[in-house]
């Protein structure tokens, strides 16, 4: 446990070092929600029961900036670590890899929270956003963003060199959350783009806290979101506990 | 006494490829041992397997009286590893990143001690993205240090430093040793071998093709060499009976009344031992 807290607050001060990666997993969605607030903000969006649009957009923008932090900022940094070898390294000393592990990921989710916290201020602020449940909304953002981090760890078994992967994490990130209606409401895609969004796990994660947000919901209130995205979760878990690999490519 | 590593018989393929065909040596507690040989020999492969990062197909390795493949967490931490290729956290500075590693031992070494062993004092505040080579391949040899280990795994440690970096280098796994502690080092510059390494083994293909001290290669090699001038020209004989030949020489040029010039009798050096152990026609 001393390891587990030592490592926390080791992994805190690196994430809060690396620019890059703050700028790309925290900034950028809190940019993208004012842009596209003050853009379409204070319209009415017919298909969706007449909700404002920026009510809509932040629940959006909350799924976004979970896969981008969980998802997307983790297995780049992951992939960069593990193969400039810090990783094999780290392997060499007495730290257990679980805390390694916990560690990173709770790093992840409380860059998450914070960033989710901002972004919640902002929408009031600005926008005049309204954010219903906050307990519940807490738990929906907790277990969408954990499920994100287990893909994440996932998907770096799957990315061989460090140059390759903001490429790979951008090419899915990205459309996935353009398909998942983070950015616009996406009454107007073509059934079959809908049918692949139906079948991720960001569509489950906006739609649930849009209808805590906004509709006044529980997380209780709708297990069966909360089923496949813990289902997704699951999944790359299984992938990461397997697949993890802490050494570089080339051995 | 038990040796702190012992290795047997140590096979490792890659694929078709075989790059350890039965491997053997051993360290006795508190030497520094040299393992030399070629790129491509198998060096980091055997020093990966006793670090326990690869799986060997065959033969038998104990270190610390443990089988690597199969260590636990306090095995790792009497052990201090420097990889072939550094890897530091380009983040942190000096003194963060070593005092994030001291973290994970129970008995770790002052940090300040650690950047005065590896002289990085001036840059003890510097990210590690702002060190040139060298420092961090010295910062990169404070990490293995830190944990205060028994047994330490060098792969190449010195390359990229300076000279006086070096010798620098040399004192502190000199003064590990007076400490009892035991280095396993690999390394391609023979004088490093030849100040350091109280026992040696040079890898071949695979395959150890000579161990024991730095003097018992080097006496060991059948070979002298005598060498003089005659009419300006330097003679070379290479003998493995050089009492015999040195006297016919000599008698030869006394009956002739000659002096022989700059005549030199002498056993090859470490770097000509090594050259023909390793680039030999193997037999
Ligand atoms: N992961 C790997 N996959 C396939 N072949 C490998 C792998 N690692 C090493 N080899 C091969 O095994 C042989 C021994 O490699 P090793 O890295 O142990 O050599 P070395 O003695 O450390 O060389 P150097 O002095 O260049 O560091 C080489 O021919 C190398 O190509
Ligand atoms: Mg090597």
């Amino acid at each position: 446990m001393r390891l587990f807290r030592h490592e926390l607050r080791s992994q805190l001060r690196l994430y809060s070092r690396s620019r890059e990666l703050a700028f790309f997993t925290f900034a950028l969605p809190l940019i993208m929600f004012f842009l596209l607030g003050s853009v379409y903000g204070n319209d009415r969006i017919k298909s969706e029961q007449n909700v404002r649009a920026a009510d809509y957009l932040l629940a959006g923008m909350l799924g976004y900036g979970a896969i981008a932090t969980g998802f997307a900022g983790l297995s780049i940094m992951l992939v960069i670590r593990r193969e400039s070898g810090i990783l094999k390294r780290v392997r060499a000393t007495p730290l257990p890899a679980w805390a390694y592990v916990v560690a990173l990921l709770c790093t992840t989710l409380i860059a998450f929270a914070l960033e989710a916290i901002c972004m919640v201020a902002l929408g009031r602020l600005y926008f005049h956003t309204h954010t219903h449940n906050l307990f519940s909304l807490g738990l929906a953002l907790l277990l969408g963003a954990a499920a994100f981090t287990a893909l994440g760890l996932a998907l770096t078994s799957l990315i061989r060199s460090a140059e390759g992967s903001s490429a790979v994490v951008n090419a899915i990130y990205l459309p996935v959350s353009f398909l998942s209606g983070a950015f616009f409401s996406p009454h107007s895609f073509p059934a079959a783009l809908k049918a692949i969004a139906n079948a991720l796990p960001l569509v489950y994660v906006i739609r649930l806290v849009r209808d805590i947000a906004l509709h006044n919901q529980q997380i209780w209130d709708r297990p069966g979101d909360v089923a496949v995205i813990a289902a997704w979760g699951l999944a790359g878990a299984i992938v990461a506990a397997r697949r993890f690999r802490w050494e570089p490519q080339e051995g | 006494m038990t040796p702190v590593v012992s290795v047997h018989g140590v096979t490792k393929s890659y694929g078709e490829f075989e790059a350890l065909k039965g491997v053997e040596f051993e360290l006795r507690a508190g030497e520094v041992f040299g393992l030399l040989g070629p790129n491509g020999a198998g060096k980091t492969t055997t020093i990966e397997i006793l670090e326990g990062y690869r799986r060997r197909d065959g033969g038998e390795v104990q270190v610390l009286g443990v089988d690597p493949a199969d260590a636990g967490l306090d095995w790792r931490a009497r052990i201090g590893v420097v990889l072939q290729s550094s890897a530091v956290y380009e983040n942190l500075t000096v003194a963060e990143q070593l005092a994030q590693f001291a973290g994970y031992y129970e008995r770790p070494r002052p940090v300040d001690e650690v950047i005065g062993l590896i002289g990085l004092e001036e840059k003890r505040d510097a990210r590690a993205r702002r060190l040139s080579g060298g420092q961090r391949r010295r910062l990169d040899l404070g990490l293995a240090l830190v944990g205060d280990p028994e047994l330490i795994f060098l792969d190449e440690p010195t390359t990229g430093f300076d000279p006086g970096a070096r010798r620098r280098a040399w004192e502190t796994i000199r003064s590990l040793s007076a400490l009892g502690k035991t280095t396993l080092l690999t390394t391609h510059y023979l004088d490093e071998v030849e100040q350091l390494a109280d026992r040696v083994a040079v890898l071949r293909e695979g395959r150890v093709v000579a161990s024991g001290t730095v003097q018992e290669l080097v006496g060991g090699a059948p070979t002298t060499e005598i060498r003089y001038r005659r009419n300006g020209e330097v003679v070379v004989v290479e003998t493995e009976e050089p009492t015999r030949v040195l006297h016919e020489l000599t008698a030869a040029a006394i009956r002739r009344g000659e002096e022989l010039d700059g005549l030199e009798v002498r056993k090859p050096s470490l770097e000509e031992v090594y050259l023909s152990l390793t680039q030999a026609e193997p037999e």
